[in-house]
């Protein structure tokens, strides 16, 4: 089979159909009787011609040449690539989720304000966090939300600091987030343990710091062991911690980030909370505060009117009415139960805003819903557990092999380099590629910054004993080729669909787009 | 249900391999006062139970499937044919991850090349994104790039653009000190004059949607010339539906085009997740937020497709990144190739008439009841604003819709105090004449 399919615009031919619209049924008149010649298209839109078989195939085939945690063990440290539960794809796919708008008055929408009301609270219960907003569209759109919420409090508190402090080992996410909103950005080294310098922390954080931006576990997966002094170091100063909870599958059921004094935390519902990731989205980053940052979270925020008598219950509804008649799918009218009713409020004059149009991406909290109702308390707990289990255990396989610089034991994820590898001419990136050889993913590859040929191997729960064997039979396999005849690491991959590819042309000339004649290959 | 392989067995013969006695003691460096805690959450569910919990949520929903909707504002009701939930349900697509090692991400790369040649081919920009988190985002981050490139601190912007678009603007800018001057658009489109005096030297950009969101058609070429004037970026923030028909940005000298890619085949969605494209003048290519897929070749001179251009982002470039995004909306502009593909050249322009004859169709039987009149006497595409005869209130003619199962549209007051008794109504394809119809009707009777 040719392991390469041509673009959909080559498969086109002038005339062709795929999907057709019914035919007009209320009287048609020219376009030109609406809309002046001025106005509209010159040229049409080329876009493909093809027929559905067409369009099945193609997509089809492409998608063949994809792995997948479907297909393939993703040991990709920091990315959390559990299993996707094939039930969450249902309920969000269930008809009165998805063609459900979202102007509609907020009596129409009971079930899905009910919904995501109640995953505020688990959400809560698992972070120790005081309140959540569910806006923010990935874990970076938490961050810059975040960002904006320490600014908003500091300028509440009529104090203006200017820098974030940052660790080293951090996601390049997180100086970016804070550059975003105007801050400067110090970054500060990592101790010989892999950990956050407190002493180096105490003299960094001045009154013109606004916030730590730490993750914990950090990005070698190691836990800040001194985290609540950590935290208190940041609130003597005034200032804040923001922590990134790109790792929480490491401590759910084992620690919450709100007991250690963090007062903002985001989360990866596409990491911890098992959505799929979708080839790069979409994902879902919502944030929680501590009790004194709620006012400045961004709104609407989703509430609930009422639990007592229907009486109480109207009254409350009328004031709502009243409140909320800025925005207008807030027309409650009546209520016909004493049932909760959830609605959507605007009004706090603190909230930093909106991040985005509407209430956040509804279909992946429907599925991280659906986890956490299967998951339940138990289940829950157990995630932690193996998570860490899991990736202590491939640790303990890979020791005699590769380099691990940091730390005795580790979280969910851990840090080995190939710098032992390197001085037989072969790297990081070679090792990743022959793994693809052998179906696996390969792990996070040169990150994080400050290890030197670091790849960064996370097995979530998800993976068997039995998966996890294999892979370190691979990776051991290939030290072991590396030792005698480094050279047949080199020209991996050669299982996969094509082979290593032109990185620098790619940039140097960039093709971003087909046209005619543009072939290049 | 936890999705847990591994047994308590495995975990015996795990720790023992690891010499280990006890999972706790892997977990020495956290504090015991850390520990202890618990949770306030239910015992786990079977398959079943979670479904039928689901289920009574969703059913507790009022949907688009159930009643008749005039809704439209930012999210809109458009068919979607059936093979994109087919073809975006393979999980070689939904559960793979962004694509880093290109050797095993072909179809994804491949996907996303193909939506940025049928973004630039539908706004006739030259250079396309990967997408964006959705239109409102998008927009905003044409803004940041214009303030960036010309080091300039003042954006004019249209009062007809998307009310919670430009409350994301507002949000992300408060930090930079950035002036946004709003223009008025009294007659349903942004007045020009108001902008021409707005406009100088110290802005960076003008950002107009197109159509706007009363639904009317924007003069766009004389404010690309005013804008460019002072050497300051176009931006329009245009719906894609509307460009089968409507003239594109690369038509009127955009500088950057954006816009929500709900429309192209994803659903309503309660309002998420949507699309935001992005697209741009090839000189501003290296100044472009997000990802972006680009053509190379292999080892063996095979045609393949990678990442590229990632000099620009976070992972590299940390705090000078040209953004923080790290994502992008993988899956919906998978579905939005799909769509578009399955439409073709001639379904595209199709739809936009249908939406077009629809909208007009419905505008003239609701104003020739003497109830209503259209607010405004500009060109539109599938929206305009009807405004009530004597200060009838809009909320009692929309519950008694409600009534009848059609869900009205939306009372624009909240978002423009001085369109008071204004209803914004959106006739797409979706609507038959039998269900405007319907409207008209149900309307006559409240005379």
């Amino acid at each position: 089979m040719n392991p390469t399919e041509p673009l959909i615009f080559e498969r086109s031919s002038p005339g062709r159909r795929c999907f057709t619209f019914p035919v007009c049924d209320v009287l048609e008149k020219p376009i030109t009787s609406f809309l002046p010649q001025g106005l509209l298209r010159k040229q049409e839109a080329k876009l493909p011609e093809v027929s559905e078989v067409d369009v099945v195939r193609h997509f089809t085939r492409i998608s063949q040449m994809n792995f997948c945690v479907d297909t393939n063990f993703y040991p990709l440290g920091s990315c959390t690539m559990k299993y996707n539960p094939k039930i969450n794809e249902d309920t969000a796919r269930m008809e009165g989720f998805t063609k459900l708008h979202p102007y509609q008055p907020v009596e129409q929408c009971q079930g899905i304000l009910k919904l995501l009301y109640d995953f505020e609270q688990m959400l809560k219960s698992i972070s120790g966090m005081s309140a959540f907003t569910l806006q923010p569209a990935a874990g970076a759109h938490g961050e810059l939300t975040g960002m904006l919420i320490i600014r908003a409090y500091m300028q509440k508190k009529g104090e203006t600091r200017h820098k974030i402090i940052v660790p080293d080992s951090a996601h390049g996410t997180n100086p970016a987030s804070a550059a975003l909103c105007g801050y400067e950005v110090e970054s500060i080294k990592t101790n010989a343990e892999g950990l956050v310098d407190i002493k180096k922390l105490k003299e960094s954080f001045t009154r013109d710091t606004a916030a730590l931006m730490i993750t914990n576990p950090n990005t070698l997966g190691l836990f800040e062991k001194d985290i609540v002094e950590i935290c208190k170091i940041a609130h003597d100063a005034g200032g804040l911690v923001y922590c990134d909870g790109a790792n929480m599958n490491a401590l759910l059921g084992i620690a919450r980030p709100g007991d250690m004094g963090v007062d903002i935390l985001h989360l990866n519902l596409h990491k911890t909370f098992s959505t799929p990731h979708g080839g790069g989205g979409p994902g879902a980053g919502p944030i929680g505060v501590t009790e004194k940052l709620k006012p400045f979270l961004p709104v609407p925020r989703i509430e609930v009117l009422a639990t007592e008598s229907t009486e109480i219950a109207e009254k409350k509804i009328g004031e709502a009415n009243s409140r909320s008649s800025r925005h207008p799918h807030n027309s409650v009218s009546s209520v016909n139960s004493v049932a909760d009713l959830f609605h959507l409020n605007y009004d706090y004059p603190d909230s930093i805003g909106r991040v985005r149009a509407f209430y956040g991406h509804i279909g992946m909290m429907i599925r991280a819903y659906t986890y956490l109702l299967s998951l339940g308390k138990e289940g829950v707990c157990k995630v932690g557990e193996y998570a860490v289990l899991n990736a202590n255990y491939l640790r303990h396989k890979l020791k005699k092999y590769y380099d691990i610089p940091y730390g005795k034991a580790c979280m969910h994820e851990f840090v080995i380099s190939a710098r032992k590898q390197k001085e037989k001419g072969v790297s990081a990136l070679d090792i990743a590629k022959k793994l693809l050889d052998y179906g696996f993913h390969a792990p996070t590859i040169y990150f994080p910054l400050i290890v030197e040929e670091a790849m960064m191997i996370e097995p979530t729960e998800t993976e068997s004993r039995e998966t996890l064997d294999a892979l370190a039979n691979a990776m051991i396999q290939i030290a072991t080729d590396i030792e005698q005849h480094p050279g047949i690491v080199h020209d991996s991959p050669q299982t996969t669909p094509i082979g290593r590819p032109d990185e620098v042309k790619a940039a140097r000339e960039p093709k971003l787009r087909w046209e005619i004649g543009s072939r290049v290959g | 249900m936890d999705y847990i392989p591994n047994t308590e067995r495995d975990k015996e013969i795990m720790l023992k391999e690891m010499g280990i006695s006890s999972f706790e003691s892997l977990l020495e460096d956290i504090p015991k006062s850390l520990r202890n805690f618990s949770l306030t959450l239910q015992n786990g569910l079977s398959e079943p139970e979670v479904l039928k919990l689901l289920q009574d949520l969703s059913k507790k929903n009022t949907h688009t499937n159930n009643c008749i909707s005039f809704l439209g504002a930012g999210a809109y009701e458009h068919y979607i044919p059936t093979i994109v939930d087919h073809l975006a349900s393979r999980s070689e697509f939904y559960t793979c991850y962004t694509p880093y090692q290109p050797e095993v991400s072909q179809g994804t790369l491949q996907v996303i090349y193909e939506f940025q040649t049928l973004m630039c081919e539908l706004t006739g920009m030259d250079v396309a994104n990967a997408s964006m988190y959705d239109g409102s985002t998008a927009l905003t981050e044409a803004a940041l790039l214009s303030i960036r490139l010309k080091e300039k601190n003042k954006v004019v912007c249209s009062r007809a653009i998307h009310p919670e678009y430009r409350q994301v603007l507002r949000t992300y800018l408060k930090g930079f000190g950035t002036e946004i001057v709003e223009i008025d658009s009294p007659e349903g489109i942004t007045d020009v004059n108001q902008l021409e005096k707005a406009a100088d030297n110290k802005t960076a950009a003008v950002l107009i949607q197109n159509p706007n969101f009363f639904g009317c058609i924007e003069d766009m070429e004389a404010i690309s010339n005013i804008t460019h004037k002072y050497d300051a970026l176009f931006v329009a923030c245009v719906n894609p539906i509307s460009l089968g028909i409507l003239k594109p940005p690369g038509e009127y000298n955009a500088d950057i085009a954006v816009g929500e890619g709900q429309v192209l085949g994803n659903y309503l969605n309660y309002g998420g997740p949507y699309l935001g494209f992005f697209t741009v003048k090839k000189e501003l290519l290296r100044k472009m937020p997000g990802r972006i897929a680009g053509e190379t070749v292999d080892t063996m001179g095979r045609r393949c497709f990678v990442l590229t251009l990632q000099a620009r982002e976070q992972h590299i470039r940390r705090q000078k990144a040209t953004s923080n995004i790290c994502t992008n909306q993988a899956l919906l502009a998978l579905r939005a190739c799909i769509y578009l593909c399955a439409l073709g050249k001639k379904g595209i322009a199709e739809l936009g008439n249908l939406n077009l004859q629809k909208s007009h169709y419905a505008c003239e039987k609701l104003s020739a009841l003497d109830i209503f009149e259209p607010a405004f006497k500009k060109p539109f595409f599938n929206e305009f604003v009807l405004k009530a005869r004597s200060n009838r209130r809009i909320n009692k003619i929309n519950e008694y819709l409600l009534t009848k199962g059609i869900i009205g549209g939306l009372d624009i007051s909240a978002f423009y105090p001085e369109l008071n008794n204004s209803l914004l109504l959106c006739v797409t394809e979706t609507k038959t004449r039998e269900s405007i119809d319907r409207l008209v009707a149900e309307l006559d009777k409240m005379r």
